[in-house]
């Protein structure tokens, strides 16, 4: 089965794929969050937010790619659930074909239809005066994180797309996700926090992701940040893998 | 790998069993399916004849028993299963999304089929699909999505078919087609294992018939063989009333929707 795999795989991915071209609703309300926040930040909050010489839109940007990306992952979980409950999972798995691959086309899929939201949001805040005079190699840095950021929120997303029991709770898990950038440096310094709040804020992963996007594309020294930032990304990755290759496994067995 | 490999019964089913936690759905179950022809298992809901089509289909495993799909063991064995088998579930499986001929350009894909589009608009135009084919398969009604999912079974000819009761929420025309689709299948030498709980359709369609209850096979033999286990037909004269069915279609007769779709197709 092994030599079908890529095929069998590029066949899924392309059935996933039109699901998000036929549905550009789907890229419409991933994208619509994140720029209502960057709307309200910029122009409603962001002018009593100090964030030293670094204009306000340049230093969130990071912060709202991240909620682009937990937003966006929820589709996943949403197809896979739909893939589940309209029985053409089982018809997939009951076919001659490489069975992981089913789970793949909707990981690739994540990844495509998460790239077009991201290039759209970005779009937008150039519009609102982003700017970066970063080069290429820092871009395809900052490319290569948000897709390994990408990877393991889609195989957490994965997880309650196997088990969910409802439309409601395949896609209910990614609030907490899209959350988790306001308390991390995305918006606001952390030197600002109270005590607990700000251990919190510094120790969880989207600090560390943002602040290595932020040092990037800013053209400053990216420090220790970017082996935490990649660290907490492999390690989500890997265990969410593990769980949602368990979810699995019971479901096909 | 060839499909065509084994000898014998298409399936063999030999103490089968399975439980969903305390449960006991199969307490074991034994049955044969001799290749080619319609064998029809019949049960109430919840009797578990969804379970043993899963377990045949590789989708589920068994706690005990054993089962062979056309020479293959579906524990040890499951790609040959695979290979050789194709699956209807109870809910139409067709991508909603996709047109009717985009299903089935992606089931000869996954088969790997050198013609998909070929083989795709040779099964629409079978199927009585073909006006309807670039359209999405959101828009199908009920019997048009059936026979699609039938048409996608198809693809690839595999020598045994899982007919997990196709019939069920269907109208009485769209229930009709279905049946012709059906025997046309057993006419081209597939095996055809249908679960239903509808008495008439395995009276019209099966060449044998099993009555799953209780989880065991309580009988298996040819309708007429059932027939005999009850006392011999006693001669009453009854007044030849029509069905219902016979009156709904002497009412709804050629207008009806679905009879002309396929009339125009023609």
């Amino acid at each position: 089965m092994a030599t079908h795999f890529l095929g069998d795989t590029a066949v899924l991915t392309g059935r996933t794929l039109r699901h998000v071209t036929r549905s550009l609703d789907t890229i419409l309300t991933t994208v619509i969050t994140p720029i209502a926040m960057m709307l309200l930040f910029v122009y409603v909050f962001g002018g009593a937010i100090d964030t030293g010489p670094v204009s306000y839109v340049n230093y969130m940007l990071p912060g709202i790619l991240l909620i682009t990306i937990a937003s966006g992952i929820s589709y996943t979980a949403f197809r896979l659930f739909a893939d589940l409950q309209g029985g053409i999972f089982e018809r997939f798995q009951s076919m001659p074909i490489a069975r992981s691959g089913v789970l793949w086309a909707h990981v690739l899929t994540s990844l495509a239809a998460n790239a077009i939201s991201l290039v759209v949001v970005v779009g937008v805040a150039l519009l609102m005066g982003f700017r970066s005079g970063a080069g290429v190699a820092s871009w395809l840095a900052v490319a290569g994180i948000l897709v390994l950021f990408t990877l393991a929120l889609t195989w957490i997303a994965v997880i309650p797309g196997l088990t969910a029991k409802t439309m409601d709770g395949a896609s209910a898990f990614s609030y907490p996700l899209i959350f988790l950038p306001f308390i991390s440096s995305a918006f606001v310094p952390t030197g600002t926090m109270p005590g607990p709040v700000r251990a919190f804020a510094d120790h969880q992963p989207a600090t560390s992701i943002v602040n290595t996007i932020r040092d990037l594309l800013t053209e400053r020294p990216v420090g220790s940040d970017i082996w935490t930032a990649l660290a907490w990304c492999v390690a989500i990755l890997v265990v969410a893998y593990v769980f949602a290759t368990m979810a699995y496994r019971r479901r096909i067995s | 790998m060839d499909t065509h490999q084994a000898e014998g019964p298409a399936i063999r089913v030999q103490g089968l069993e399975k439980s969903y936690k305390d449960l006991r759905v199969l307490r074991g179950v034994d049955f044969e399916v001799a290749r080619g022809g319609i064998f029809a298992l019949l049960g109430s809901n919840g009797a578990g004849k969804t379970t043993v089509v899963r377990i045949l289909s590789t989708l589920l495993k068994a706690d005990a028993g054993t089962a062979r799909v056309n020479g293959f063991d579906v524990a040890g064995q499951a790609a040959g299963v695979r290979e050789s088998i194709s699956l209807t579930g109870q809910f139409a499986a067709v991508d909603e999304i996709l047109s009717g001929r985009e299903n089935l350009v992606l089931v000869a894909r996954l088969r790997h089929l050198k013609a998909p589009g070929t083989v795709a608009d040779d099964l629409l135009r079978r199927f009585s699909l073909t006006e309807a084919g670039s359209r999405r398969a959101a828009t199908y009604s009920g019997g048009m999505r059936r026979r699609l999912d039938i048409a996608m079974s198809l693809i690839g000819n595999p020598p045994v078919v899982f007919l997990d009761e196709p019939t069920s929420g269907l109208d009485p025309e769209a229930r009709i087609e279905v049946w012709q689709a059906v025997e046309e299948l057993a006419e081209g030498g597939t095996t055809v294992l249908l679960t239903t709980q509808y008495l008439d359709e395995a009276e019209r369609l099966a060449d044998r018939i099993a009555i799953l209850h209780g989880g065991r096979i309580i009988v298996n033999g040819t309708l007429a063989e059932l027939r005999r286990l009850l006392p011999p037909a006693e001669v009453e004269y009854v007044e030849k009333q029509p069905s219902l069915e016979d009156v709904f279609f002497a009412v709804v007769g050629a207008d009806s929707q679905g009879r002309e779709a396929r009339a125009n197709e023609k």
